[in-house]
């Protein structure tokens, strides 16, 4: 898109600027940069970093070198969880399980997560054993029925939201990377037939769980996920698939992948891709936030699939379910980052002092507190409203939309306040207030990745 | 096991107060806000209906007090109880018409206090008698604390001086619930509620005021000069406790704010309703599905409105169901009251804007309901108390240092 021609007799929010002095100044400053005077002017340092970056999106490689997913026995229909029962009372109390998985994730994210967080986040990658220790805890197995060699007895998307709010108020880049095998498996669980769970449920219950990824976005303006640019052709064998996905989760490292793609122009289905397959690359996609779970494109180009890589039979209701318990996620993630900011900036507030007493004390610093407090409290509860519909298999589709409207707003109105209320201390890396802002803007963009 | 419907057995109570909102309220709800201070005589016997309904125990379609019974504690696991029925039944009859739902009889905000704060001798005795609430005068508003009027102990009778403005139902109630202080010098501590029965001597309606909304429901300006009554009218205990302070009378606020939060939430349900009815019939309708930014501006708008108006009603449920489960919810219940009341005056006023004329003229109830809506932002706590009380909770602050 070149920004002269676009603004040019069009209607545009704002009027089309010139450049001005200052913008010559500034074309000189760059363009002084790039010529061999940086090393005199002392400009060596930032022109490196520019360089940095450059490699960091440019660099384009196979998939990971994926492990053979060998089929180890195979069911005689495929392995599903049964959806909760309905108590018919209204109950906001978590069961005894659910108070011990939360207590024990939200102690593993705040010992594992936060303090990796910020290194994380500058090395666009987690920390060296940190997912190990994460597939340890067992979160995946959670949604893998028994009979898969899991531990899930029921539909369970109550606790994975509660899991995923715990595991974002450690860090929210850092939950995506660890949540990303588990939204495959899940899928698989939902709606692999008997031979693609056969094909590859067993891995994700070893001890060696897969880096895996959910991946339905795209690099478009406005983008709908049920109006994929990704294109699937039907070949004697199978599938073609081309496309380009975008903000994949680990994509360096997934071995697998679970891929949406417009079939045949009838409308979006999900397709498994593995990493060895031919035609399949990545490449580095770091964003404003999320930096910890790695992003990257991951480019599909004339990639062949088996016929049985097709998921759910394509249909269209799963597709819609897909969506749907993906922005559920997001909501979830929403609120556990939403908590961070909370609390970090309670105490802040309470021990600043200025003009003589603690900043909290002024009701502009308060009502922004109680603002938080109340959008953050029906943020969570518009999500667990969904969450436990879904558990149950009732309809959801309102009450994931709602959830993920508020936790687009709310979520980012949250993270705003949290940088404002610590002024410039939140603009500082010393405070990881900043970072959060920066995470909670994914709420809103992204589709796909997680999957309770 | 966490689930946020309504509870099942809650059902047929939902239905009735859907039902009569419906049948009852919304035929006449244009009718008297035009007539302004006409009594609706229509609720009479519907009011004997809901009598009956409250009488059952658990609660029902009205804004009947709220009692935390000892033995109830003893029951063990999740309770849907007398709160979470008397929030959803009001939701209904809101969706109907807030001024008809403060204008039933016996449903008072005093008859909420009773409930909440008499002893059993005194609910027994003033059981039938419908109460309005007096707390508010011309120089204090949300500063309850400041209040002015007065109650000394004479013999065996309390003697109120005073004057109260914005009570409901202060003509046509039975009785009053007034607040006043026995010490002026002791603070709030020394403040404490009183029901006063209408005809009692010094007790005068100065006048009813003429309002932007819920015009079906009288607010009357109160006056008691030496006006005497049984000292057994004093709600709760007449010592003057310095560590308890407040707590007496502000209880009530526990259980009236998730009410009026209830109110918030059916109001706003009903112009949500109406508007997508009305963009459904301009060719706008709402996908759940599709991403916001790439439908309408008007269903963009709309999903928007919605999600707060989910909270809204999530937060007061939930304010409701600590209630009846025992907990302490005055936090919750201030976070449902600041939350459902800012929702219900945004969402009205869009649904205004995004139906056009239509919306603004009287040939809907959308302009009606967008003037009903702003009192619910105000009165049991204004928005910014809300927010006080809540920031004080979160922030751990005393009143003192959070002003």
């Amino acid at each position: 898109m070149r920004a002269g021609s676009r603004l040019r007799g069009e209607a545009t929010v704002a009027a089309p600027r010139k450049r001005d002095a200052m913008g010559f100044g500034l074309g000189a400053l760059t363009r002084l940069a790039g010529s061999k005077t940086i090393e005199r002017a002392g400009l060596r340092k930032p022109v490196q970093n520019l360089v940095t970056a450059g490699t960091r999106s440019g660099f384009r490689a196979a998939g990971a070198a994926g492990r053979t997913f060998k089929s180890v026995r195979k069911l005689g229909k495929p392995a599903r969880l049964a959806p909760a029962e309905d108590t018919g009372m209204f109950d906001l109390a978590p069961s005894e399980d659910q108070q011990m998985i939360v207590e024990t994730v939200t102690e593993f994210a705040a010992e594992q997560l936060r303090p990796a967080a910020a290194d994380a986040d500058a090395k666009l990658a987690a920390p060296e054993g940190l997912l190990t220790r994460s597939a340890e805890l067992g979160i995946t197995l959670l949604g893998i029925p028994e009979e898969a060699g899991g531990v899930g007895e029921g539909r369970s998307v109550v606790t994975n939201a509660l899991v995923a709010e715990a595991l974002a108020h450690g860090d929210l880049g850092l939950a995506v990377a660890v949540l990303a095998p588990s939204a495959v498996s899940t899928s698989l669980v939902l709606w692999g037939d008997a031979q693609q769970q056969a094909d590859y449920l067993p891995a994700f219950v070893g001890d060696n769980v897969p880096a895996a990824a959910f991946a339905l976005q795209e690099r478009t303006p406005l983008f709908d996920p049920f109006k994929p640019a990704t294109k699937a052709r039907r070949t004697p064998k199978g599938y073609q698939l081309d496309g380009v996905k975008s903000l994949v989760p680990r994509a360096a490292q997934a071995e697998l992948f679970v891929v949406s793609a417009d079939l045949e122009g009838r409308g979006p289905a999900l397709f498994i891709v593995e990493s060895s397959n031919a035609g399949v690359s990545i490449e580095g996609e770091p964003a404003m936030g999320l930096r910890g779970a790695a992003t990257g494109k991951l480019h599909l180009d004339k990639v062949q699939v088996p016929a049985g890589a097709l998921l759910g039979g394509g249909k269209v209701e799963v597709f819609t379910e897909a969506v749907r318990l993906s922005r559920l996620g997001w909501a979830a993630l929403a609120a556990g980052t939403a908590k961070a900011v909370l609390d970090y900036v309670v105490p802040y507030v309470n021990e600043r002092v200025a003009f003589g007493e603690p900043v909290s004390h002024r009701q502009a610093v308060a009502f922004s507190i109680a603002d938080m407090a109340i959008e953050l409290e029906g943020l969570r509860l518009v999500m667990l409203r969904a969450a436990s519909r879904a558990e149950q298999g009732k309809t959801y589709a309102r009450e994931v939309a709602l959830a993920r409207k508020l936790a687009t707003d709310k979520g980012m109105q949250i993270g705003n306040a949290g940088v404002q209320l610590l002024g410039g201390h939140g603009f500082v890396k010393e405070h990881p207030v900043e970072r959060w802002y920066r995470d909670l803007r994914a709420i809103g963009v992204m589709e796909g990745a997680v999957l309770l | 096991m966490i689930n946020l419907e309504a509870p099942k057995k809650a059902g047929p109570l939902i239905n009735q107060a859907y039902q009569a909102a419906a049948q009852v309220f919304r035929p006449i709800s244009r009718k008297y806000d035009r007539a302004e201070h006409t009594y609706p005589t229509e609720l009479d016997m519907f009011a004997a209906l809901l009598d009956g309904l409250n009488s059952s125990g658990e609660g029902g379609a009205g804004a009947a007090g709220v009692r935390r019974n000892e033995k109830d504690g003893e029951k063990k696991g999740n309770r849907n109880g007398a709160n979470l029925n008397v929030v959803l039944g009001t939701i209904e009859m809101c969706w109907g018409d807030v001024g008809l739902l403060l204008s039933m009889p016996r449903q008072g905000l005093g008859n909420a206090a009773i409930g909440s704060v008499a002893t059993d001798e005194q609910l027994k005795r003033f059981s039938g008698l419908w109460a309005a609430m007096a707390i508010t005068e011309p120089s204090c508003g949300s500063d309850s604390a400041a209040i002015t009027a007065t109650a000394k102990l004479d013999g065996d009778e309390y003697v109120l001086n005073g004057e109260k403005i914005f009570v409901t139902s202060g003509e046509r109630a039975d009785a009053v619930v007034v607040w006043a202080t026995l010490d002026k010098n002791k603070g709030r501590a020394a403040i404490k509620s009183f029901v006063v029965e209408k005809g009692t001597p010094g007790f005068e309606v100065v006048r009813v005021e003429h309002k932007l909304g819920i015009r079906a429901s009288d607010t009357a300006v109160l006056r008691f000069e030496n006006c005497r009554v049984p000292a057994g009218n004093l709600l709760g205990t007449p010592e003057i406790d310095t560590k308890k302070g407040f707590a007496g009378v502000m209880q009530t606020f526990d259980n009236t704010r998730p009410l009026v939060a209830a109110m918030a939430v059916g109001l706003a349900r009903a112009a949500l309703e109406e508007t997508q009815r009305i963009l459904a019939g301009a060719g706008v309708t709402i996908d759940y599905d599709k991403p916001a930014n790439s439908q309408h501006a008007a269903a963009a708008t709309f999903l928007q409105l919605e999600a707060d108006y989910e909270s809204a009603y999530l937060l007061t449920l939930e304010s409701a169901w600590m209630a009846d489960n025992r907990k302490p919810n005055s936090l919750q219940a201030s976070m449902a009251k600041a939350k459902a009341g800012r929702s219900v005056v945004d969402i009205t006023l869009k649904c205004v804007e995004l139906a056009g004329t239509v919306g603004y003229t009287e040939e809907s109830l959308l302009e009606k309901w967008a003037r009903d809506a702003k009192i619910l932002d105000i009165f049991e706590g204004t928005q910014q108390i809300q927010q006080l009380i809540v920031a004080r909770r979160i922030l751990g602050k005393t009143s003192s240092e959070l002003k």
